[in-house]
């Protein structure tokens, strides 16, 4: 457990739970980032705007602190079949299942949604066994 | 007022990646790989947003009838635990545990413009509108069956 990080971690994961927290309390919006991207693409009136400004946001505060000693690792080099079919799973899953790590994972669980509770358990576990496949027997 | 409270929650989120790590896959996969040398820092990352939203939720939000802005509460009300939200769970935690990013990461990490980053986000902005159109063809078919 050499690379554990628990303050850091702990900080990161304070950070993302006052934002969700100031979008719902100020705007009504759950923080939810394959959410906020998806709805873009049903534009309603009045419903865009904060979803580029959110978006913009996320790249600005990454920004902010990259001149301050914080690092963005570099994604390891892979096919790009890989990429293309993750993302293609993440878009469809996240799409279908209505959330990712942080609409169910955060604000779900957070409400204790049961809906959401079910939704981080079966992806954590479905990623969890993915790994481990790859691990354990090589597989892709 | 409204947007830069959009953009602050915004820069509140890329910071909170970058600050966690999140933004790193091999941190992520760390988590997801409990045979080899296990990193649980992802699980204190969830356990500190959960500890700052959760009770801010039901303290704060819950009771209030609107957000401040005047504009509605829009808190999911679906409750059913139903197929697509089993299925789609499992194709998202599928592709997570392929390259171990997820989509706040990929929009964070879009900053840097790394190539992998922007196909994982097309790839993914695509299999979004996929599930859309086909909803859409769906409810088309049906009113077409009732009329």
């Amino acid at each position: 457990m050499e690379n554990f990080t628990p303050w850091s971690a702990l900080a990161g994961g304070a950070l993302l739970g006052l934002s969700a927290v100031i979008l719902l309390l100020f705007r009504g919006r759950i923080a939810g980032i394959s959410g906020i991207l998806s709805g873009l693409f049903t534009p309603h009136k009045e419903d865009t705007s904060w979803r580029v400004l959110f978006l913009v946001g996320m790249m600005l505060g990454a920004a902010i602190l990259l001149p301050m000693g914080f690092s963005i690792a570099k994604v390891p080099q892979g096919s790009t079949l890989l990429y293309v079919l993750a993302g293609l799973l993440v878009g469809i899953g996240t799409k279908l299942g209505n959330g990712c790590t942080s609409g169910h994972g955060i604000c779900g669980m957070g409400r204790f949604s049961v809906r959401s509770v079910v939704a981080t358990v079966v992806f954590m576990g479905v990623a969890i066994l993915v790994v481990l496949l790859r691990e354990q027997l090589g597989w892709f | 007022m409204n947007r830069v409270i959009a953009l602050l929650a915004g820069i509140l989120f890329g910071m909170g990646m970058v600050v966690s790590q999140m933004v790193d896959p091999a941190k992520v996969m760390g988590f997801l790989n409990i045979s080899g040398n296990w990193d649980p820092s992802l699980a204190f990352v969830m356990g500190g947003a959960l500890l700052v939203f959760s009770p801010c939720y039901h303290l704060f939000i819950k009771p209030r009838q609107t957000a401040i802005s005047g504009e509605v509460l829009k808190v999911p009300t679906t409750t059913a635990i139903d197929k697509p939200l089993i299925i789609g769970a499992s194709l998202f935690g599928l592709g997570w545990g392929l390259a171990g990013i997820c989509p706040g990461p990929a929009l964070t990490a879009l900053v840097t413009g790394q190539q992998e980053i922007l196909l994982f986000l097309a790839a993914m902005a695509g299999g979004q509108l996929l599930v859309i159109g086909w909803s859409k063809l769906r409810v088309r078919a049906m009113q077409r069956a009732s009329s």
